[in-house]
């Protein structure tokens, strides 16, 4: 696991070179590097903390997690359960677009079909055949998985900028033809009926209810990004991010594990997808399809840093916070878009590791609580 | 049968200024690598100072074409030392985000200055009529500069001396330093040209239909369909895929409704993607 996590570092911290060589280079020297440290203090110091992160960790998402879901609650505060709602949704869209962008380095830029077609698949459900809501965001989550692995296995052929360019494609063919796909009520969408909510309890009680849904996917999505990061298969991913033809020679069989990484990473924000759209009672093809948030999901995880698993977590909710405070501010609200652009190019211009990849250069002990 | 045909020829006249549009991108990608995403703005920045123009000075979009050039040959040039220089060769999601980032800055700086209601330039041209169906002036106007444009950059890119720097560049620009050409300067220089192709296209589509600020994301897809088809990095093949793709669309659209024709466009997309990566004029060159 040592490997793993030292690949996503050098990811983080030297990714600024070049592609054709000289990033390759400069990560061999990068290992070289953490090599020498490792010998100086040999196993001892590495290992424990490891295996201290291991621990920690995932108890740590869990605890934000729970933390998330209950300060809204008890302060009653629904202002603050909206804004909350939207990080969560925020979040679990970037971290499963960072096991694309920031693993496989694959860069979706059309993440945001799989979240609009899981919440046509369950708002469909819900209102054709009244299965609860629960139920259908399983569902659909688990279709749109299935349909990611065959679309998946066809445009990851493609790499670069082509597979940027293929997945905008897909996304915009997606959305003109649910346009104009009568079944799911064509360009006007979707509407639910307040009976829709009546299983929960009444629309009052689902707010909550689907609020605390929505808390969970972000914590499953956290843990699963973790999960996948630590395990021989996220291993797989990275060294595919790092160089793909390196690694098939290595024994990783590429087009499995990719295909497999862009069906894992649509499960949630398809999952996600039917809950917000259940929650927001109509869905319409521009909002369910917005390319401007697919993208906005990429500068989440550029604000946090890619290729980490808090990176994404904390890249959202501040991009939600920052993005509600311009909203509402009125002397910025004219100029959100800038304001947000010009961030994102300080960013990559400057700081192409993100928050948690300025804080690991700084103290390279946090890896164990910001993984 | 008839009817077909004059929709197949509007097509192709419409698909032209696609192309040109689309060459503005392609020849960016085909020098540095860089897809930029301050296309769509840049195709709507064009349309914005053609309506300027026509409405402060009394030109003709037509008329001020020179100046819509040279104005967005300075912005590309500057866009390009202040985003892109520093992101060239780096891996390919920072130069897409830093393009990206430009484009919400100036769509956002757009937003504020016009709103987001839709503009027009009035322009009358008149058309020729052929039995029953007429050919709207605007449109062969539009063509026949997307065209002359065209032309106007392969006799640049292939007979000046500049422009054969801008092709060594584009093949190995390790060694066109070597040969003393100032390659940061070459790409500065094509950076401009890629944006000032998409502001002249951007002020002929103007002259067609309506637009407001944020028509650019539409204009930029379709000129992403348009490079696809003609081959990402191929100038000559851009033009032609906006042919291509007006030929499309005009053939779809008496047959099915309007709405159907995106869905064939991106589909055809993809696919072309898959299957021929370099481009379906790809195989002809070969």
């Amino acid at each position: 696991m040592t490997v793993s996590t030292e690949i996503g570092r050098t990811d983080l911290g030297e990714m600024s070179l070049d592609e054709k060589g000289l990033g390759e280079k400069s990560s061999g020297e990068k290992n070289s590097g953490e090599k020498n440290s490792g010998e100086k203090n040999p196993g001892r110091q590495r290992a424990p903390d490891i295996a201290a992160s291991r621990r920690v960790f995932p108890t740590l998402i869990f605890l934000f997690g729970v933390l998330f879901a209950v300060v809204p609650y008890w302060g009653d505060d629904v202002g603050l359960r909206e804004s909350f709602l939207l990080a969560a949704v925020y979040i679990t869209l970037a971290s499963n677009l960072n096991v694309m962008i920031g693993y496989t380095g694959y860069i979706n830029f059309g993440n945001i079909v799989f979240f609009g077609l899981g919440g046509y698949i369950c708002v469909d459900l819900v209102t054709r055949w009244h299965w609860s809501v629960v139920v259908a965001g399983l569902m659909a989550g688990a279709a749109v998985s299935l349909l990611a692995l065959v679309f998946g296995s066809a445009i990851l052929r493609l790499r670069g900028a082509f597979f940027a360019l293929a997945t905008i494609g897909v996304n915009e063919a997606v959305r003109q033809f649910v346009a104009n796909f009568e079944p799911w009520g064509g360009a006007t969408g979707i509407y639910l009926s307040f009976d829709a909510y009546e299983p929960l309890g009444g629309p009052m009680a689902a707010l909550w209810t689907v609020y605390f849904l929505l808390v969970g996917v972000m914590v499953l999505s956290l843990l699963l990004s973790y999960a996948i990061k630590t395990s021989k298969f996220g291993l797989g991913l990275l060294a595919i991010g790092q160089n793909e033809d390196a690694a098939g020679v290595l024994g990783v069989r590429t087009p499995r594990h990719k295909a497999l990484a862009y069906s894992v990473s649509a499960f949630f924000p398809a999952v996600a997808g039917g809950l917000f759209f259940f929650k927001s009672g109509i869905i319409e093809p521009n909002g369910a399809f917005d390319l401007t948030l697919s993208i906005e999901a990429i500068v989440m995880i550029m604000l946090g840093g890619y290729g980490t698993v808090t990176g994404p977590l904390l890249g959202a909710f501040l991009y939600e916070e920052l993005r509600g405070y311009l909203l509402t501010s009125p002397t910025v609200s004219q100029l959100q878009l800038v304001i947000a652009g010009a961030l994102l190019l300080a960013m990559v211009l400057f700081a192409p590791g993100g928050l948690v990849g300025f804080i690991h250069q700084r103290w390279p002990r946090s890896r164990i609580l910001l993984q | 049968m008839i009817g077909v045909l004059a929709s197949v020829i509007d097509g192709v006249l419409v698909g032209a200024v696609y192309g040109l549009a689309a060459m503005g991108l392609t020849l960016i990608w085909g020098v540095m690598r860089v897809i930029n995403l301050t296309h769509g703005a840049m195709i709507v920045l064009g349309m914005f100072i053609a309506y300027y123009l026509s409405k402060m000075a009394g030109l003709s979009p037509y008329e001020g074409i020179p100046i819509v050039v040279v104005v967005a040959f300075a912005t590309g040039v500057g866009i390009y030392w202040i985003a892109v220089d520093r992101v060239i060769g780096r891996p390919i999601l920072m130069s897409l985000l830093a393009t990206f980032a430009c484009n919400m800055i100036l769509i956002g700086i757009g937003t504020a200055l016009w709103t987001t209601s839709p503009y027009n330039i009035p322009v009358s041209l008149p058309g020729i009529s052929w039995q029953g169906y007429t050919f709207t002036g605007t449109h062969m106007m539009a063509a026949a500069f997307a065209g002359l444009i065209a032309g106007l950059l392969y006799l640049f890119l292939n007979h000046a001396r500049y422009g054969k720097a801008i092709r060594a560049v584009a093949s190995n620009r390790e060694a066109a330093e070597l040969s003393g050409i100032p390659t940061k300067q070459v790409l500065a220089v094509t950076f401009g040209l890629g944006v000032a192709l998409a502001c002249a296209a951007g002020a002929l589509i103007a002259t067609l239909f309506p637009f407001t600020v944020l028509s650019g994301s539409n204009y930029q897809l379709k000129s992403f369909v348009v490079t696809v088809l003609g081959g990402l990095g191929n100038p000559a093949g851009a033009l032609l895929g906006g042919i291509a793709l007006g030929l499309v669309e005009g053939l779809a659209t008496p047959f099915m409704p309007v709405s159907w024709t995106p869905i064939i466009e991106f589909a055809l997309f993809v696919i072309v993607l898959v299957a021929f990566p370099r481009g379906i004029f790809a195989l002809s060159r070969a």
